[in-house]
């Protein structure tokens, strides 16, 4: 019996842009097991990232329940969710996000600071391999550094999720591969829960589990028996 | 440091220019502050430790000679804790090696030593003897103004006799803290000074022998002064009384009240418009902040800093603003208040001074500042709050530009796309063009009002004391003397021309009303000092009625034609009913004038004369000093030209100080906005002007955009400024206006144009500063920056 993390019940979005009423997400029932990567694929619109951002509690559901473990993140007002994203959770995203105005290693202790039990900003920084950029501002780095300053960041606090939205989306292959890569042995070193929300199917193969959304609905939950490493995915 | 704290600091360093221009505007608003509070307590407690301790009297009266015994009447009035009698007297002076007459005013001192109220506080030597007939205290400023020591001799010529004198001890006294002589209207120590000679002395010298002419009266804390002064005018109505009255009447005391009531208004006035401006500016700029770190603000959020923190960290940039402002105004404050402290020792003689540090000021104007910074950051730091994470990680909604029927005009007219742009632009943030033009229109009306106040200011003297008053000098009589002495006068060497002028101390009344005044009685015709109105038209006193200034004939509800009563004061006390023959508008004074023979009439005496107004030859000046240091029954002489030079000297003086002040306000205000505006117009519009450059417009033609629309503010400001600086003329004018003068609404088109200018000026090279920053946009950079 492997261990739930997540687990959602019904769970609806609904955006009222006043004109008319979009369903980002139509009932989603899912389970996510600790320790496993999981990759959300779908067209845009399918409700991928909104369904990221509400397991890592930046939005509420508009309707049904989500766990996190024991806790039921749906009815936590924005308090507790602030505490559960400053203990639990690491973000990732397509544009890094980065704040221009701090160098690395600064970037990774905006999350020490505040973080339980962190790692110091420059084990998480070597860990990423960028143990020799830490004093460099984002806007002297490259688009796959910044993204690995990026994961960092994420891991500084030693979460237990790591939530990854299209985290390779604005990069060139080589240096997604680079990030891919550092994404897997994080999962693999420390047993941190890993979602990645992409668009580029093939990136699948490195997944334990890989979930196929459309129109707001899961369509197809695929298990992989063995997984690829990312310098041997085909792009 | 903690990574929040380090990228606040960043911020702050990269908006440096920007946190200046706030901060300098928001630094007037401290620096006011704290010097008009910071003075205003150190007079304060300056001037009641001074009265406390040297037990300055409550009320005052004078007569023209009242039997010792009466004391005894006064003292059992009702609230009188304490009261003393004296004798006081205008003298000429001969001072040695000085041509010119010195006036001085002679007090009596009790026979048992100082005296118990208005005590003199000695500050060199000693007192007289009470039998010695030749020593004489002096104050201080008149001696050092004169360069006499102790044990240094003058003389003197009271009532016609002369006497030598010998300086025993200078003082300082609560009575003369400002000191203005007869006829002048400004402090001058070294042409006026304040002599006190043991009773005996004076007594026999005035021949007041067993007799008083001058009295103060402390009070007990519950006593009614109204009351009292009625009571005392009661008792001395007989001994030619001329009314009693309070603190506020008394010359020196009205002048530090007036004073203090002028820094209490600045102190209320002045810092609210600036921390008014500061909060709109640090709106616009976090504003601006907030929404370029959107993403950023989102990020802090998905690390887990809670809205609290987020939104504490951009109230904390404004906070760095604000302790900027704090600290650029505290020490312009304090370099303010000394400045103006010296000014006050230039005609302010207090012994010391009680300055203490005014540290409820400092930390008032501080918590004031950063309240103002986060008042204006509030909303923009709410937002922060209240974004949610996912959303703030989302690009905003470009700014919806509607068609409304403003822009429908615009389209008629067909102006070319870099006007539309400019326009629609004003349009599209109506609330943030309208203060950005609100803001501009304050500097313009800064100097609109402090140049009013010039111009008034030069009209009023222009008026009062050089068309009215022609004459170069003026002798005081004390007694008056008969009209037919005049022609001694006339004879006197180097006098081209001498004409009389009596004044007789009254009461009017009307119904109900009643007014203290003094009425000017002259002979038709008079040349040398003439009753102008206020469009500077000759008027004379008809027979037989009493012409009336404007502010007097509304104190007292009298129109012309009505007949009012006059009650003279200081000899006869007999009531006379008068015609009202006419009203005058005049900028100085409650004046009531007659003319000579109707009045000389009414008191059934011949005619007399108190001041003699004189035409000179200034080259046997030296020989008419000589002769008039002899002169009996001559009071005080003014050198009315040479007064009114030094008068028009120092407000030239000020004028300057003034106009510098408030330039560089207005010049503060209009960088503060149109630096500011520039800076996040440019930061808006970053993408758009680089498109524009791609698509082939030249430098100018972009910069014409950027430039446009803060001139186009600018401009829009200037009849709003106009209008404003108008309005606060006429506020000025009319609070400023008082029992004793009334400043004129003159406003000039030059004050106008010079305000316009001056602004116009400032914007322009504010927004140019700005407008470099195009040459160095990288364009393939600002359009890879995802907005």
């Amino acid at each position: 019996m492997r261990d739930v993390v997540f687990k959602t019940e019904g769970v609806t979005k609904v955006y009222d842009t006043g004109t008319q009423k979009v369903h980002a997400l139509a009932g989603v029932d899912l389970e996510l097991f600790t320790g496993e990567l999981v990759v959300l694929l779908g067209p845009s619109g399918s409700g991928k990232s909104t369904l990221l951002n509400i397991l890592g509690g930046l939005d509420h559901a508009t309707d049904g329940r989500v766990w996190f473990r024991d806790q039921e993140l749906t009815t936590m007002n924005d308090r507790g969710l602030t505490r559960y994203r400053r203990d639990h959770v690491g973000f990732v995203f397509q544009f890094y996000n980065l704040v221009p105005s701090l160098t690395a290693w600064e970037n990774v202790q905006l999350v020490t600071d505040v973080a339980r039990n962190p790692m110091p900003p420059e084990e998480a920084l070597k860990e990423v391999g960028l143990g020799a950029r830490m004093d460099h501002f984002p806007a002297e780095m490259s688009g796959g550094e910044q993204q690995r300053v990026a994961i960092a960041r994420a891991i500084a606090k030693r979460p237990e999720i790591l939530l990854c939205d299209e985290p390779t989306g604005a990069l060139d292959s080589k240096t997604g591969v680079q990030v891919l890569e550092a994404l897997q042995r994080i999962n693999e070193t420390t047993g941190t829960t890993t979602v990645v929300i992409t668009h580029n199917a093939a990136i699948r193969q490195m997944a334990h589990r890989v979930i196929w959304f459309q129109d707001g609905k899961i369509r197809l939950v695929e298990e992989n028996d063995t997984q690829l490493a990312p310098s041997e995915i085909e792009w | 440091m903690e990574a929040l704290d380090l990228k606040l600091l960043r911020s702050f360093r990269r908006l440096w220019a920007q946190a200046l221009a706030i901060a300098l505007v928001l630094a007037c608003g401290v620096a006011i502050l704290l010097m008009a509070f910071g003075m205003e307590r150190a007079l304060g407690d300056t001037r009641d430790a001074y009265y406390e301790r040297n037990r300055f009297a409550d009320v005052f009266a004078r007569a023209t000679r009242v039997p010792d015994h009466e004391m005894g009447r006064i003292l059992a009035i009702d609230g009188v804790r304490a009261g003393e009698a004296r004798v006081e007297h205008y003298a000429i002076l001969d001072l040695p090696g000085k041509v010119e007459t010195v006036t001085g005013l002679v007090l009596s001192l009790p026979v048992n030593g100082g005296p118990f109220l208005n005590v003199p506080l000695l500050r060199s030597g000693r007192l007289p003897e009470a039998d010695a007939s030749d020593e004489v205290l002096v104050n201080e400023p008149f001696a050092e103004a004169n360069g006499l020591a102790l044990g240094d001799r003058f003389s003197a010529n009271l009532d016609g006799n002369r006497r030598e004198f010998r300086i025993t001890g200078t003082v300082l006294s609560p009575e003369f803290i400002y000191t203005l002589g007869p006829g002048a209207l400004m402090p001058d120590n070294e042409t006026f000074g304040i002599l006190w000679l043991p009773e005996r002395v004076a007594e026999a010298a005035f021949d007041m022998q067993g007799a008083f002419n001058s009295l103060s009266v402390k009070l007990d804390p519950t006593a009614r002064a109204e009351e009292v002064i009625d009571r005392i005018d009661d008792i001395l109505a007989p001994y030619g009384g001329l009314g009693a009255h309070g603190r506020d009447l008394q010359l020196s005391d009205s002048f530090i009240d007036a004073e203090l009531k002028q820094l209490h208004n600045t102190a209320l006035i002045l810092p609210p418009i600036f921390f008014g401006i500061s909060a709109f500016l640090v709106n616009m700029v976090i504003g601006r902040i907030v929404l370029l770190e959107r993403s950023e603000i989102g990020l802090l959020k998905a690390l887990g800093y809670s809205n609290a923190e987020v939104c504490l960290h951009y109230l904390m940039l404004a906070g760095l603003i604000a302790c900027l402002g704090v600290l650029i105004g505290w020490a312009a404050g304090s370099w303010l208040a000394r400045g103006l402290a010296q000014l006050y020792a230039q005609f302010y003689e207090f012994p010391y001074l009680i300055f203490r540090t005014p540290i409820d000021a400092y930390g008032l104007s501080g918590v004031l500042a950063l309240l103002t910074a986060g008042l204006g950051a509030a909303q923009s730091a709410l937002a922060v709050a209240r974004l949610a994470p996912a959303v703030a990680m989302s690009p905003p909604a470009p700014p919806r530009f509607k068609r409304n029927i403003i822009d429908r005009m615009l389209t008629r007219l067909r102006p070319s796309q870099a006007v539309m742009m400019v326009l629609r632009s004003l349009v599209r943030w109506p609330i943030r063009s309208g203060l950005s033009i609100l803001g501009l229109s304050l500097a313009v009306s800064v100097l609109v009002a402090s140049g009013f106040f010039q111009d008034a200011l030069d009209e009023m003297v222009e008026t009062s004391f050089y068309q009215a008053n022609r004459q170069d000098a003026a002798l005081i009589f004390s007694p008056e003397i008969p009209e037919t002495a005049l022609a001694d006068v006339a004879n006197l060497p180097g006098v081209i021309k001498a004409e009389g002028q009596f004044y007789q101390a009254a009461v009017l009344r009307n119904g109900n009303l009643s007014k203290d005044v003094s009425i000017e009685a002259r002979r038709p015709g008079a040349d040398l000092a003439r009753i102008l109105d206020a469009d500077a038209r000759v008027v004379e006193p008809p027979a037989g009625g009493i012409l009336l200034s404007e502010r007097l004939a509304d104190q007292l509800a009298a129109q012309p034609g009505d007949t009012i009563e006059v009650e003279f004061k200081g000899g006869r006390n007999e009531t006379h009913q008068v015609r009202v023959s006419g009203i005058v508008r005049q900028y100085f004074g409650l004046g009531a004038y007659m003319e000579l023979d109707t009045l000389s009439a009414l008191l059934r005496q011949a005619p007399r004369v108190t001041t003699a107004h004189l035409r000179l030859d200034h080259n046997a000046l030296p020989e008419l000093h000589t002769l008039l240091k002899e002169t009996p029954s001559l009071s005080g002489l003014s050198m009315m030209t040479e007064i009114r030079q030094s008068f028009r000297d120092t407000i030239r003086q000020n004028v300057i100080i003034m106009t510098t002040v408030y330039s560089v306000i207005a010049v503060l205000i209009t960088v503060g906005v149109a630096y500011n505006g520039a800076r996040i117009q440019m930061s808006e519009r970053a993408r758009e002007l680089a498109s524009l450059r791609i698509l082939g417009f030249t430098r100018a033609e972009v910069s014409f955009i950027l430039v446009g629309e803060t001139m186009l503010l600018a401009l829009l400001a200037q009849p709003v400024g106009w209008l404003l600086g108008a309005g606060i003329a006429k506020l000025l004018a009319e609070t400023s206006s008082n029992d004793i003068y009334a400043i004129p609404l003159i406003l000039k088109p030059a004050g106008f144009a010079t305000a316009s200018l001056v602004v116009l000026g400032a914007a322009l090279i504010s927004v140019l500063v700005v407008r470099r920053r195009l040459d160095s946009l990288d364009l393939v950079q600002v359009m890879k920056t995802r907005e």
